[in-house]
């Protein structure tokens, strides 16, 4: 005989309490399961919903205001484009996205327009040095995410979060009204600044100043311009949780010669919503485990009563108080680890099932759950049996007997 | 062994005192077989639960060779039942999901025993009671008496020299009953101090000393039917006749 043995053949003997009460628990966690996986990708949607309301923190040069930038960023004023070395070898957590710009003007058609050169991810990414300084490493929960294999790789899309992936010297990708007025379409050729280019894609309207514009390369346009390695602007998507956390100090700090500005509308509707997204969720999760727990006590202690007399014999025998506890105990405990691993298996399930028919979001299966779905589980059922075990461990032995 | 010294138990019940046992003095010695008579209510089970320690008294001491048991916590109580008394009781108190074999390893489990050594003496406690064959059933699968004589083996598990039996017969046919009091007698003549409650007047006298509680009171201490060579077993023979397939090796 072994404690794992009196337990099991306890829990067996009474199978149809073992089912319903095994069946409380696998469901609460289930659904706590499914909401959590639910959750964290529509998070993470919302996440990009938010980032594609653009940057929210823009690095100008001293002297050009928040207007000046808006009417069309084409200022006078440039910063050196080592500041975007500086940021990416920086330490700074919460740079989710740099987008260093340079804009001149260009006339096509007889009409004038804004060409400006953007920096492809990969030459950020390119540099191990950079990559290894954590620039666009993110605390979960915020700010955009790697794009998900199923959700596409459009240039058109990218262009609109302020980075794309590649851009080759001779590609241009044109604004819609600027594709309008000049019938450009994807394939054709544009020579700009005495130079030729391929347009790849012709973006979609934003109803922006970006509509009449045309992105090609940074270093071309620096080359082409003749203004060298220098920047109007950088559009930075920062968590907002460093933002709240005092990220565009950080920068300041960093960058004391140029101007940190934060767009306050986007960051605080990114925190308020991640926000709103963590509260619901909590939510959820203090009611499941509120009414999780009430049934396990609940089984627990009708448990306690039915098994009076047999808690009598054993202390008759001579088990302690503290051995009738760990019997009552180890039993929830085995409980609450079964129904975690059960629950998360079907919780899984039922968030890759309903997840993109509930929430329109697509889910993958999240093993960490697991982790938290056993610890939540046996953490509840312990303590939900921790008063009905007690219960039975202060038990009067006598009178457990019906002969008294 | 044995003593009660001027031990009160008292109930409260419906805002009413009732006093379960009042002013006992009792003295039992080392290797003496004590049945408890009386009618229902004169406090016999409160005197048995008294002496196993798993009752306190409202007044008075009781003590187990010297030791006072009620000065003791509760699971020194426990610890001391686990090592010094084995109880019988009127609905046996078998473990009904555990197996015959499995329930006399439990009391072997409670006091530290291996698990090898747990099955081995466990069987031989079975064996010893003629249920040899019976090892692998559960309660439910046996006779009133067979179950009776698990909860005998089970209660001999830890060779406790006091045995505490309540009502030990109170369910079982003549016959059962029989076995059952030769079984508790050649116990006595091992050694052990037996304290038998029961009903039934020809179980008591069994015994070597009755006593008579009535209203909470132990009115005649006196000596029952003497048994003065209980050693000897007359009647052992009927152990392997009433059953021979449930019986094999008893006694």
């Amino acid at each position: 005989m072994r404690m794992r043995t009196l337990v099991a053949r306890e829990l067996f003997e009474r199978k149809s309490q073992l089912v319903t009460t095994f069946l409380a628990v696998v469901l609460g966690i289930t659904v706590i399961v499914a909401i959590k996986n639910i959750t964290y990708y529509s998070e993470k949607a919302v996440a990009r919903q938010m980032d594609s309301l653009g940057a929210n923190i823009l690095i100008l040069p001293k002297s050009v205001t928040l207007q000046d930038y808006y009417a069309a960023d084409v200022q006078g004023d440039t910063i050196p484009e080592e500041y975007v070395t500086r940021l990416a070898l920086s330490d700074l957590r919460g740079l989710d996205n740099l987008s260093p710009k340079l804009s001149v003007p260009v006339e096509l058609g007889g009409r004038k327009y804004l060409l400006t050169g953007i920096l492809p991810k990969n030459e950020f990414q390119a540099k191990a040095a950079w990559s290894g300084a954590g620039i666009f490493s993110r605390p979960a929960g915020c700010g955009a995410m790697p794009t998900l294999p199923f959700t596409g790789n459009d240039q058109k899309t990218l262009v609109r979060k302020r980075v794309i992936d590649h851009l080759a010297d001779d590609e241009v990708l044109v604004g819609a009204e600027v594709a309008a007025a000049l019938r450009l379409r994807e394939g054709a050729a544009l020579e700009l600044l005495g130079t030729r280019f391929r347009v790849t894609a012709t973006l979609p309207q934003t109803g922006t100043i970006d509509d009449s514009r045309l992105f090609a390369h940074l270093h071309r346009v620096q080359e082409l311009s003749g203004k060298g390695p220098v920047i109007n602007a950088i559009e930075v998507i920062g968590c907002c949780q460093e933002i709240s956390k005092g990220l565009v100090q950080k920068l300041n700090a960093l960058l004391p010669e140029a101007k940190v500005v934060t767009i306050t509308q986007i960051a605080d509707a990114q925190i308020r919503m991640n926000r709103l997204m963590a509260q619901l969720s909590a939510v959820f999760l203090g009611i499941i485990v509120l009414v999780g727990g009430a049934g396990i006590a609940n089984y627990m202690y009708a448990n306690v009563h039915q098994r009076r007399r047999e808690i009598g014999t054993l202390m008759a025998l001579g088990a302690t108080s503290g051995f009738i506890l760990r019997l009552f105990l180890s039993k929830a405990l085995v409980l609450g680890a079964a129904g975690g691993v059960a629950g998360y298996l079907l919780g899984t399930v039922l968030a890759l099932v309903l997840g993109p028919r509930l929430a329109g979001v697509p889910v993958l299966p999240m093993p960490e759950l697991a982790g938290l779905a056993i610890a939540v589980s046996a953490s509840l059922a312990l303590a939900a049996s921790f008063f009905p075990a007690r219960r039975a461990a202060r038990l009067d032995p006598c009178t457990t007997f019906q002969e008294v | 062994m044995l003593v009660m010294e001027n031990v009160s138990k008292q109930y409260r019940h419906r805002g009413q005192w009732i006093a379960a046992l009042d002013g006992a003095n009792l003295h039992i010695g080392p290797g003496e077989f004590v049945s408890v008579v009386g009618p229902s209510g004169s406090g016999k089970s409160t005197l048995l639960l008294l002496l196993g320690g798993m009752l306190s008294p409202t007044t008075g001491r009781v003590l187990l060779e010297g030791q006072s048991l009620y000065d003791l916590s509760a699971d020194q109580r426990a610890r001391l039942r686990r090592e010094k008394i084995g109880f019988v009781f009127q609905t046996f108190n078998l473990l009904g999901y555990l197996t015959a074999l499995e329930n006399v390893e439990t009391a072997l489990y409670l006091a530290g025993v291996p698990p090898e050594l747990q099955r081995r003496r466990a069987t031989e406690l079975l064996r010893r009671v003629g249920l040899g064959r019976r090892l692998h059933h559960k309660p439910c699968e046996l006779s009133v008496g067979q179950q009776q004589r698990v909860a005998l083996a089970r209660m001999l598990a830890n060779a406790p020299p006091v045995i505490l039996a309540d009502e030990p017969t109170g369910n079982l046919d003549p016959e059962t009953t029989g076995q059952i009091l030769d079984f508790l007698e050649q116990l006595h003549g091992e050694g052990k101090t037996i304290v038998m409650v029961t009903h039934d007047p020809r179980a008591a006298q069994r015994a070597q000393r009755v006593l008579r509680l009535a209203e909470g009171r132990i009115l005649v201490p006196g000596k029952g039917t003497p048994h003065s060579a209980p050693l000897s077993n007359p009647r052992g023979h009927r152990w392997a006749r009433s059953s021979a397939s449930d019986n094999e090796g008893f006694p």
